[in-house]
């Protein structure tokens, strides 16, 4: 059975079209991740995941500890949020993030001490149902960038049978290393993961996949499942945007995601790598979602590479503790190059779902002037929905909601691979966004 | 909070962006004309490079000159009046008098390009249009295609006036009577541009190295050239009783390759997605060897690209691809709504 495994089935059963080969820029790839002193302040937003945000429950002046629900709310689709230092909490206003909307957030005077909560027991996890709980309790959300809460993905009804588990180390967005590190550093806390939820969710069959340019990675992870039947280490080609969730199961598994369907429907979980990993640790030891690994990485910042941090954590002071910058940079990004959001200022805090935080030059920073389309036709070539952006984009200026439906417009993930390879320069994305609220606003009616 | 006083870019994503632009794209598409031309003008004598020289610069000329009357940016940096000027000039016969160069520039530029919106809004190749508009205008310039000034030349009509006197068939067993006294050029020739015909289109294997070219840095898909070459090859293979040499000549005579490898696969007139180039060079072939093989005209290039110029936006809308994901219930359901 192993000859089999490693030689056919660890190929990407499918290749999906399109994608672009971006630059990988990983420069923080070899450098361990380290844990960053807990900073002064935390603040700690009631908005970190897709979803109802949380009310605070704790007020000014309360002492909390780490791991203590500190927010929470009752709709579904939500979780809660969890102190990630011990201190006095300072204030409970509305706060900036990054991305520039408005939420209420929690901020804590850090008192040094890190005392961990009383109430951190490792959860009694037996079957889906207490896994889900579990899950939620632990405030996870999806930690490759989306901020989904997980618990949601694992609650899926018994008329859609899930028979495999896909676990996405793909990154490959460029510059960011945090899942490459969690596959060299805490491969065991992976497996132990995937274990598990293949045991409580009943999967046939667990595909971890990663891109082929991170050997390192795929070698540790297939050494360590190298007695595991069920257990496949696929190495994808590294071609962005291989982790988006629909290329991943295509790649993964063959099968394709319909329109406005979700991989649930083809009987496939997606999760984060570094998210099953938190999951193992969760189970064993009980500690909420309290501090994730950032890449903090660009061309103008002094010491590149990848840190813990406490959640919360101001950007500057993250920044700072890589030295700051070297140049004064023309863009600040919070997550990807391709993805992320691109931020005024650094004084915003660390959220679950950020990855990383970039600074880049002029010259990295994708400052292209915009010129008239020529209809080349790199952005359909480039496009992995198959669509064709410039299209879309005429009829979004004419808003034909219709036609615009037709053209597959819904489909886009505003990956950025259309914009990326466009030699007009063009704001595909923007073009995209705009597309897809003129058939959203047309659906309502 | 001092560096709240430095402003960064804030701009959708994505932030990274590849670095070839539209300059960079039209200057590809320079180099790869530039064997042509320089064949042109070792074919017919320095005054190739004057019609060449003429059409550039009267093509950027007028682009500026209406981006400065209508007060519009400039837009000569992108070098796309360059490409349309050189096109031009390889579509017409050496001999031809300056002012009409010009004509045939400000037809192309004002005309066809700048009147429909500018870069990517024309329906219609400019080069080709304005080659039309000036070999129906001034058909006598036009289609006075003086010999080559190399030794050994053919000298009389072109290739394809020489072909299209008998049915396929029956020029097919005339070839080789016709080389031996002269009336048509070998097939060496034909390939290297030893023979009548317009600037930039005698030399086969010059312009088969500029798409070669074209092909390597990605500038254009093979769909549009191997289609339209394909179809005429085989369309004159079967109408010439499947003859070899008759189906070579007619693959290297006239604009075909000049017009199957740089006005038809043009970005703005041709479709955009993979299936619609296949039909669209489909249909570009059939059109050439129609008008060549059934029509009074000897030469059918410009006048298929224009036509199935004209039918893109129709092409494009019947061939629209399938995106990820796309379900034949779903559209059950629009036609319901419907």
């Amino acid at each position: 059975m192993a000859h089999i495994r490693t030689d056919a089935l660890l190929k990407a059963v499918k290749k999906g079209k399109g994608g672009i080969h971006a630059p990988y820029h990983k420069i923080t790839a070899e450098k361990e991740t380290v844990r960053i002193p807990a900073p002064e302040f935390v603040t700690l937003p009631m908005l970190q995941h897709i979803g109802a945000p949380c009310t605070p429950t704790v007020k000014k002046g309360d002492y909390v500890c780490v791991g203590q629900v500190i927010g929470d709310s009752d709709k579904f689709l939500s979780v809660p949020i969890h102190a990630s230092v011990s201190g006095t909490v300072e204030s409970v206003q509305d706060v900036k993030l990054a991305n520039g909307t408005m939420a209420p957030a929690v901020k804590i005077k850090n008192d040094g001490e890190m005392k961990l909560w009383e109430g951190i027991v490792p959860p009694v996890v037996n079957n889906k149902e207490d896994l889900v709980k579990a899950i939620r309790a632990s405030g996870l959300v999806g930690l490759g960038g989306a901020g989904f809460p997980s618990f949601v993905k694992l609650t899926v009804s018994d008329d859609k049978p899930i028979d495999t588990l896909v676990v996405n180390a793909a990154e490959c967005e460029p510059y960011i290393t945090v899942d490459y590190r969690e596959c060299i550093e805490n491969s065991w806390d992976i497996y132990s993961g995937v274990k598990t939820l293949q045991e409580l969710l009943s999967l046939k069959k667990v595909v971890i996949a990663v891109e082929d340019n991170k050997p390192a990675a795929i070698a540790v992870l297939k050494s360590i499942a190298a007695k595991d039947d069920s257990v496949f280490v696929m190495g994808l080609k590294s071609r962005y945007p291989q982790g988006a969730e629909k290329m991943m199961v295509l790649s993964a598994t063959g099968r394709t995601v319909p329109e406005g369907k979700l991989p649930a429907d083809v009987g496939v979980i997606v999760m984060n790598v570094a998210s099953v990993a938190f999951v193992a640790r969760y189970l064993k030891t009980g500690k909420p979602l309290t501090s994730r690994s950032v890449t903090v990485s660009g061309d103008c910042v002094k010491e590149p590479m990848n840190v813990r941090v406490p959640i919360g954590t101001s950007l500057r002071d993250i920044v700072d503790f890589c030295g700051g910058f070297t140049q004064e940079p023309a863009k600040l990004i919070s997550g990807g190059p391709m993805m992320g959001t691109a931020i005024t200022s650094l004084d915003v805090p660390l959220l679950k779902s950020n990855n990383a935080v970039l600074a880049l030059s002029a010259k990295n920073a994708g400052l292209k002037k915009e010129t008239a389309c020529i209809r080349c036709g790199r952005c359909h070539e480039a496009c992995p929905m198959n669509l064709i952006p410039t299209n879309i984009e005429k009829y979004a200026l004419k808003g034909d909601a219709e036609t615009l439906a037709s053209m597959g417009t819904m489909v886009c993930m505003e990956c950025g691979s259309c914009a990326y390879s466009c030699p007009a320069g063009k704001p595909l994305v923007q073009y995209m966004r705009l597309a897809k609220s003129i058939v959203k606003e047309a659906a309502k009616k | 909070m001092e560096e709240n006083k430095t402003l960064y870019t804030v701009s959708a994503s994505p932030h990274a962006k590849n670095s070839t632009g539209v300059t960079g794209v039209m200057l590809d598409v320079i180099i790869a004309l530039l064997p042509a031309g320089i064949m042109g003008a070792v074919t017919f004598g320095l005054r190739a490079l004057a019609v060449i020289g003429v059409c550039v610069g009267s093509a950027v000329l007028f682009e500026f000159l209406y981006t400065k009357i209508m007060k519009k940016p400039t837009t000569l940096g992108d070098l796309s009046a360059v490409v349309t000027g050189l096109l031009l000039a390889y579509n017409l016969p050496v001999g031809i008098p300056f002012w009409m160069c010009v004509i045939g520039s400000f037809a192309a530029i004002v005309v066809v390009k700048q009147f429909f919106g500018g870069l990517g809004q024309n329906f219609a190749n400019p080069a080709i249009t304005a080659r039309i508009v000036l070999l129906v205008s001034f058909a006598g310039a036009m289609t006075a295609y003086p010999a080559s000034v190399l030794p050994d030349a053919v000298t009389g009509a072109t290739p394809l006036g020489v072909l299209g006197t008998l049915p396929a068939k029956e020029a097919a067993a005339q070839i080789g009577a016709w080389t031996a006294n002269g009336e048509l050029p070998t097939l060496t020739q034909m390939a290297f541009g030893i023979r009548g015909g317009c600037i930039g289109e005698v030399c086969g294997a010059a312009l088969l190295l500029g798409g070669l070219y074209l092909l390597i840095r990605r500038v254009i898909n093979w769909r549009i050239p191997v289609c339209y070459l394909g179809t005429v090859a085989v369309f004159m293979l079967i109408a010439s009783g499947f003859d070899l040499t008759y189906t070579a000549y007619e693959l290297l005579s006239g604009g075909l390759l000049l017009g199957a490898i740089f006005m038809a696969t043009d970005y703005t007139t041709s479709p955009i997605n993979k299936t619609g180039k296949l039909v669209f060079g489909i249909g570009c072939g059939l059109l050439t060897c129609v008008i060549r093989l059934y029509g009074s005209l000897p030469e059918g290039v410009s006048y298929s690209i224009l036509l199935m110029n004209i039918l893109t936006p129709l092409i494009e809308k019947a061939t629209m691809p399938k995106y990820f994901g796309k379900t034949k219930k779903k559209k059950a359901k629009e036609g319901k709504a419907a």
